[in-house]
């Protein structure tokens, strides 16, 4: 294979460089590595966010409420890459201890804020997405729910939200998806996933239309596993009778 | 009658010329484009001051503007900026969207085989580091294993981190790496030597950091044009302006206006211009 991508650069040009040159091999590895792990992290926290908020957001307690609802609009309804920088350059500067010399130290490394800052957003979508599918679940199976005795915290987590996971899974898919691709942003605050690899190499190696080839192929192939996935859930997970 | 007919040749004659002028352009080549269209594009930085960055009025401005202004003058045509970045000059040239680059752009190997470029040269730089007073750096060596912030596309990243085993986190622009500096995230910022000498004269915002570090890898900055426009017209024109403006001191004379401190490479090689006469 190595010998094959070294004759295709040296008979036409074409440069793929990470499948014959063993450090953008090394380089381009480690971005992936550090690509899956955001998504990863972000994939669950996004989940944990999405779950707590709309548990929070049906409080008997107002401003509990409110505080859902205003995390929801405001995470909404700005830019992610505005958010991004947001979280690493405002929030990072005030998130510093001084150390020796007056320098600033960071707490919180770029890695941590682009999971924070992804997680952030795609919470907010989820917690409307699990908000949708806890409305839609009948008022008659949480009458039930109480009927048996069950306490709030127990309806909710027993009955209400797997029934309500089950209805929102495709508009959740969505939402996952988006968010696997928008890992892409962490280039911006310089987290060396797989753009951010890329494009060191092609600035060295100047073959970015290898590279934009390969990280396009990459992300088709991640996001189709994934959507694979999840159908094989919502297939195991049909409710009869339910229509989905 | 005779005179109808007459009208009517010339008619016909004035119709061959327009399509001729317009079926031309795109055959010919780039000079010849440049002057039926009346306008010369420039790739050109729009943040690194001095060489070309945007004034109050949002204008751009810089050492590299007005080479390309003064180009642009020589030709008889009107300059038009687009800027670019570190990380987009080049496929700005070879995908046509410019008809040159004048983006502080250094001489090397890998870029001579993608794009044309233009000798001789009008600048020259190296790597230095900027870095807080309080970190006391001497060497390079001393970065090992540490944090570097740097800019995405710069040639200089991959040198540095295998020399010396420093870890460069590239943001997207400038600004972004100035910032993570101040907020501590990296040791230094990797940058041109000339382009932070400028800022270490401003000492409102610079006054705790220092650049330190011996200048590295000093090369000289180009001129670009497609490849194949390097030995056509307009990269023998650009080639000899510049030629003349090395031997009759405009260079220097830029370098002065705007503040670089004085780059012993430039005045050498105007000396060498003027003794070649």
């Amino acid at each position: 294979m190595e010998a094959f991508f070294l004759h295709l650069y040296e008979s036409t040009g074409v440069n793929f460089s990470i499948f014959y040159d063993r450090r953008n091999e090394l380089k381009f590895l480690r971005g992936l590595s550090v690509s899956f792990e955001l998504m990863g992290i972000t994939l669950l926290g996004s989940l944990v966010i999405g779950v707590a908020g709309a548990w929070l957001g049906g409080s008997r307690w107002r401003a509990v409420r409110w505080a859902v609802r205003g995390y929801v609009q405001v995470l909404r309804n700005t830019p992610p890459l505005i958010q991004l920088y947001f979280f690493f350059f405002a929030l990072g500067s005030v998130l510093s201890i001084m150390g020796p010399g007056g320098r600033p130290i960071p707490l919180v490394n770029n890695f941590v804020w682009a999971c924070i800052g992804l997680s952030a957003v795609a919470g907010a979508f989820n917690i409307e997405i699990f908000r949708a599918g806890i409305e839609s679940v009948p008022r008659n199976i949480r009458d039930a729910a109480t009927a048996l005795g069950l306490s709030r915290v127990r309806a909710f987590f027993l009955v209400i939200l797997p029934l309500a996971f089950r209805l929102c899974l495709p508009a959740l898919n969505n939402n996952m998806v988006n968010l696997l691709k928008s890992t892409t942003l962490a280039y911006a605050i310089g987290v060396p996933e797989v753009l951010y690899v890329s494009a060191q190499i092609w600035s060295d190696e100047f073959n970015a239309t290898e590279m934009m080839t390969v990280v396009l192929v990459v992300y088709a192939g991640i996001t189709t596993a994934f959507i694979g996935a999840m159908q094989v859930l919502e297939r195991r997970l049909k409710i009869p009778g339910y229509g989905i | 009658m005779r005179l109808a007919r007459t009208a009517g040749l010339s008619q016909l004659a004035l119709v061959a010329c327009l399509i001729i002028a317009f079926a031309t352009p795109a055959a010919a080549d780039g000079l010849d484009d440049i002057k039926s269209k009346g306008e010369i594009s420039f790739g050109v930085k729009a943040e690194y001051k001095p060489f070309g960055f945007r004034d109050a009025s949002g204008e751009i401005k810089g050492f590299e503007i007005d080479i390309a202004t003064a180009i642009a003058k020589a030709l008889g045509v009107k300059p038009k900026f687009e800027p670019v970045q570190d990380a987009t000059r080049l496929p700005f040239i070879t995908q046509g969207r410019v008809d040159v680059v004048i983006a502080t752009m250094n001489d090397t190997a890998e870029r001579r085989r993608t794009v044309g470029i233009i000798e001789p040269f009008y600048y020259a730089s190296g790597a230095s580091l900027l870095a807080p007073k309080s970190a006391k750096l001497k060497t390079w060596e001393e970065l090992k294993g540490k944090k570097v912030c740097g800019t995405q596309g710069s040639n200089w990243n991959k040198p540095i981190e295998e020399k010396f085993g420093v870890e460069v986190v590239a943001f997207r622009g400038i600004a972004e790496a100035e910032t993570a500096l101040k907020n501590g995230e990296c040791i230094g910022f990797l940058y041109g030597n000339t382009s932070l000498a400028e800022r270490l004269a401003d000492p409102v915002r610079w006054g705790d950091y220092e650049a330190p570090l011996p200048t590295l890898n000093e090369s000289p900055w180009a001129l670009a044009v497609k490849a194949e426009e390097k030995d056509r017209p307009l990269g023998k024109k650009i080639s000899e302006l510049l030629a003349g403006w090395h031997k009759d001191g405009t260079l220097l004379a830029l370098e002065k206006k705007w503040g670089l401190p004085p780059s012993p490479w430039l005045a050498k090689e105007s000396e060498k211009y003027k003794a070649a006469k």
